[in-house]
C-alpha cells in the first residue's frame, strides 16, 4: 500500500496492483464442458517447476508456464478473447468501481473477541477474573439440552476468501499494467487477487 | 518488474516529490501551509521544532511541534503534501537521537535546544 494526492489535494490510501498481461489459456463452451468459461493465467514460472501434464496446457495455447490459473465466467461481450489472447489492465477505466477477490491473511486459532467481535466482559475489577475475553453463555439450559448449530465460538480465524465490493480504480497505468486502486485489499503483500467489474 | 520495483515505480509517477531544505529532529522550519475557505486560498505559517521524520518515499511525513499560548501544539505535515508552499529551514539544532519525544515533557528554559554551529 501507498497512498497519492487526489486533485482537490487529499491524501488517499492506494493499493497497488499488477493486472496483467493474463493469458487465455483455454475457452470452456456449454458444449463440451457445460458451462461457458475462459481461464486466464498469470505470473510466469520456471519450466522446471511446471509439471508435464500443466506444461502440454499452457503450450496449446502457446505460451510460457504461469504460475495461477483462474477461471472467470460471464466474460463481458466485447471483451471475449480468442485461445492464447493476451489481456492486459486496459480493459478497466480509470475512476470506476471494480470489486476485489483474495485470501485474506491467516490468523491462527483466536477467540471470540477478535473473531466474531464479542466486548468480552469489559471490566478487570469488581471480582473479576481471567475471564476477560470469554464468551459468555452458549444458551439456555434444559431446553434445548445442546448447543445450537452455528454458535460463534472460538476457531481458525482468517485465511477466508474475502470479496471487497466497490473499490475505486485512482490511477491507471496501462503500460506497465498498473492498477492503483483505493483502500486495503484482502491478503499479504504479495499475494495473487481477482479484479472483477459488474456492467 | 518486481514488488519493491512496481512500488517505487507508481510512487515516483504518481507522486510529485518535492525539494525541501535538509531539516531533521530538532531543527526549527516554518511550514507554509496553504488553507481553503471556501474559494479563498491562503497561507498560513506554522513554526515549530521538529520532533520527527517517519516513513519512507511517498508516504513519509514529519511532526512540527510549537508552544501557543501556554499549550503544546504539534502537527503532521505529509512531507509531498500539495498544500505545502515553503519550508523554511530557521535554525539547526544539536540533539542525539532522530525522535526527539523528550520534548513534549520539557518546559521553558530545560526546553532549549542548542543551536548547530557550521
Amino acid at each position: 500500500m501507498t497512498s497519492i494526492f487526489d486533485a482537490s489535494g487529499k491524501n488517499v490510501p492506494c493499493t497497488v496492483i499488477q493486472a496483467g498481461p493474463c493469458v487465455v489459456t483455454q475457452i470452456k463452451t456449454r458444449k463440451t464442458d457445460g458451462y461457458e468459461a475462459i481461464q486466464l493465467a498469470f505470473d510466469e514460472k520456471k519450466e522446471k517447476h511446471t509439471s508435464r501434464a500443466l506444461k502440454g496446457h499452457f503450450d496449446k495455447a502457446k505460451t510460457t508456464p504461469k504460475r495461477v490459473v483462474a477461471e472467470f465466467t460471464r466474460f463481458e461481450k466485447e471483451h471475449q478473447k480468442q485461445f492464447g489472447d493476451e489481456l492486459k489492465a486496459d480493459i478497466f477505466i480509470e475512476g470506476e468501481y471494480i470489486d476485489v477477490v483474495g485470501i485474506s491473511k491467516g490468523k491462527g486459532f483466536q477467540g471470540v473477541v477478535k473473531r466474531h467481535g464479542f466486548a468480552g466482559v469489559g471490566q478487570a475489577t469488581h471480582g473479576q477474573h481471567n475471564r476477560l475475553r470469554a464468551p459468555g453463555s452458549l444458551g439456555a439450559s434444559s431446553w434445548p439440552s445442546r448447543v445450537f448449530k452455528g454458535m460463534r465460538m472460538a476457531g481458525r480465524t482468517g485465511g477466508n476468501r474475502v470479496k471487497m465490493i466497490n473499490l475505486q480504480i485512482m490511477k491507471l497505468l496501462p503500460e506497465q499494467n498498473i492498477v492503483v486502486v483505493k483502500g486495503s485489499v484482502p491478503g499479504p503483500n504479495g499475494s495473487y487477487l481477482i479484479l472483477e467489474r459488474w456492467s | 518488474m518486481n514488488q519493491t520495483e512496481i512500488m517505487n515505480f507508481v510512487q515516483d509517477t504518481l507522486v510529485e516529490k518535492k525539494e525541501w531544505p535538509a531539516f531533521k529532529a530538532g531543527d526549527n522550519v516554518t511550514v507554509h501551509y496553504k488553507i481553503r475557505e471556501g474559494n479563498k486560498e491562503r497561507i498560513q505559517p506554522f513554526q515549530g521544532v521538529v520532533l520527527q521524520r517517519r516513513g519512507s518515499g511517498a508516504t513519509e511525513t514529519f511532526t512540527v511541534r510549537k508552544i501557543s499560548g501556554n499549550t503544546g501544539v504539534e502537527r503532521v505535515f505529509p512531507l509531498h503534501s500539495p498544500f505545502i508552499e515553503r519550508i523554511d529551514l530557521n535554525r539547526r539544532g544539536v540533539v542525539r537521537r532522530a525522535r526527539i519525544f523528550y520534548l513534549r515533557k520539557l518546559r521553558g528554559k530545560r526546553a532549549r535546544i542548542k543551536e548547530k554551529r557550521i
